[in-house]
């Protein structure tokens, strides 16, 4: 339990010490997006009964706790590669439970500083969205999702540049197809199937439905529940896979 | 106390530790010697769990490192070669954290945080950043956070290099001084004065393999006690006498320029391997 403090406990105070940078980093992307595709669009396109911007800001809610969740691999890596710090884990009496509790909850509690940022931001355009149990719900699974998969391949990668690349080929394009900017109903049913075996496609679906007031599907929660339980399982396979 | 049995580790077709077989006594200073490659870190870096074992086996205070890794980690301290300070958290956050990971409760953590920095000398930059401290201050402060937890073994991995001579002496007496508190202390280096000054015992390491321990004075007088370096169209030679008397009589009757100077461990080790240390 110590050992998953101190590494929490770290991520925080660096969080602290760079919070104003990260506020604007988390900021722009969806600002941007919120500008760009929902306040000079939104007028046009309707999803549903819903404007452009209710569609798109719950998307955009999924998109910024994926990535943000995922930026915790950035870091493990900087600290890796760069810093050396990871060295100072690697030689506590810690369990690997506690390392990867330890930054999968930091990856968490980026990624929730994120939405509240995006929900700020969606003050402005007018949009009032339902935030209930259900929706904090799927944030959270989907956080958690990212989270561990971050940590898993921060252990597996053996550079800096690996972590790009996956970042470039996973995370970048589930986060243009898994229905964060338009429905995934609208796509052939083979493109359909395809998508539903990404994470994000079933967290867009449960944060839309829970924040525009609608149904939710439980067998959306139940993927991501399922997905991040063996991301966080083979994150906790590949601590002792980054000793070389 | 350190036992390791046959110790072997390769990486690909390298053979980076070929079979290590040493005991370092409770309390005892002993130093690693070997060039770049050795295998000295890879020696520590197996004991301290950065590494895994290729085979063989290691104890630290009786706990096996692989099959009783987290009690034989709490045995002991660690001062890579790199620094792998976080830079961007304070002196005091840094001790705090490492203070956490091992599980110090809050008020010891706070009376061994006053007492080491008052001990490294930095009781001043509690509050500094890092990032702002100079190489000689994070070394210090890398040898703090290492005895925070108060190890009862410390490895220490070229614990001053690329420190200017000054900075040096003063970690060495630094080392000394956790030793003279009853520390075990496990020292790599390539400085030849380094481990002449700190140690009780050298081993020398080349390729994956010890070539010799011993006290350091006994290794300098396998060849005498006395040196005479001489250069001449073969290149440099140097040829040893057991005192001062012998070597001043041969140099006496020579032709060329010679120096004159007293054995080292760098002799030594290049008596056994052919090569030089550095």
């Amino acid at each position: 339990m110590q050992g998953f403090i101190a590494v929490y406990l770290r991520e925080l105070l660096i969080l602290k010490y760079r919070f104003k940078r990260q506020l604007a980093g988390m900021a722009i992307s969806p600002l941007l997006y919120l500008i760009t595709f929902g306040y000079a669009m939104g007028d046009v396109i309707r999803f549903g009964g819903h404007s452009y911007l209710e569609f798109l800001i719950p998307g955009l809610v999924a998109m910024g706790s994926m990535t943000q969740a995922f930026a915790i691999a950035t870091d493990i890596n900087v600290a890796r590669f760069y810093w050396n710090i990871f060295e100072e884990f690697q030689a506590a009496p810690i369990s690997n439970l506690s390392y990867v509790a330890g930054e999968v909850l930091a990856g968490m509690t980026r990624a929730l500083l994120a939405i509240v940022v995006i929900l700020l931001l969606s003050l402005p355009f007018g949009v009032v969205l339902h935030y209930g149990p259900m929706f904090w719900l799927a944030v959270l699974l989907n956080c958690f999702v990212f989270a561990s998969l971050a940590v898993a391949l921060a252990m597996l990668v053996k550079s800096h540049a690996d972590q790009s690349l996956l970042t470039n080929f996973i995370i970048t394009p589930m986060a243009f197809l898994g229905g964060t900017f338009f429905p995934v109903e609208k796509l052939p049913e083979w493109a359909q199937t395809l998508l539903s075996f990404l994470p994000l496609t079933h967290a867009s679906h449960a944060i839309r439905a829970s924040s525009l007031g609608q149904p939710v599907h439980s067998a959306d929660y139940l993927v991501l529940v399922i997905a991040g339980a063996v991301f966080f399982w083979l994150a906790l396979h590949s601590v002792n896979r980054a000793r070389d | 106390m350190i036992r390791i049995e046959n110790l072997q580790k390769s990486y690909a077709a390298t053979k980076a530790l070929d079979g290590i077989d040493l005991s370092v006594a409770a309390g005892e200073l002993f130093a690693f010697l070997g060039p770049n490659g050795a295998g000295k870190t890879t020696t520590i870096r197996i004991l301290t769990g950065l590494t895994r074992l290729g085979s063989g086996r290691a104890l630290l205070n009786g706990h096996d490192i692989e099959s009783d890794g987290i009690a034989a980690k709490r045995q002991c301290g660690l001062v890579p070669q790199h620094i792998n300070l976080d830079s961007e958290l304070t002196v005091l956050e840094n001790l705090d954290i490492h203070g956490r990971l091992f599980g110090m409760e809050p008020s010891r953590r706070r009376r061994k945080i006053e007492e080491l920095l008052a001990y490294v000398e930095l009781a001043d930059r509690t509050r500094s950043l890092v990032k702002q401290l100079s190489g000689g201050l994070k070394r210090r402060l890398m040898i703090a956070r290492a005895l925070m937890h108060e190890p009862r073994i410390l490895f220490l991995d070229e614990p001053t290099v690329g420190l200017d001579a000054a900075i040096r002496r003063r970690i060495w007496a630094l080392v000394k001084r956790v030793q003279q508190d009853g520390t075990t202390i496990f020292l790599t280096t390539h400085y030849i004065e380094e481990a002449e000054f700190l140690a009780g015992r050298v081993a020398f390491i080349d390729q994956g393999r010890i070539v010799a321990i011993d006290q350091p004075h006994n290794l300098m007088a396998r060849l005498g006690h006395w040196a005479i370096d001489q250069v001449n169209g073969e290149g440099m030679q140097t040829r040893y006498f057991p005192t001062r008397e012998e070597a001043t009589g041969f140099s006496a009757g020579q032709d060329c320029g010679f120096t004159l100077r007293r054995v080292n461990l760098e002799d030594a080790f290049l008596a056994l391997t052919g090569k030089k240390v550095l």
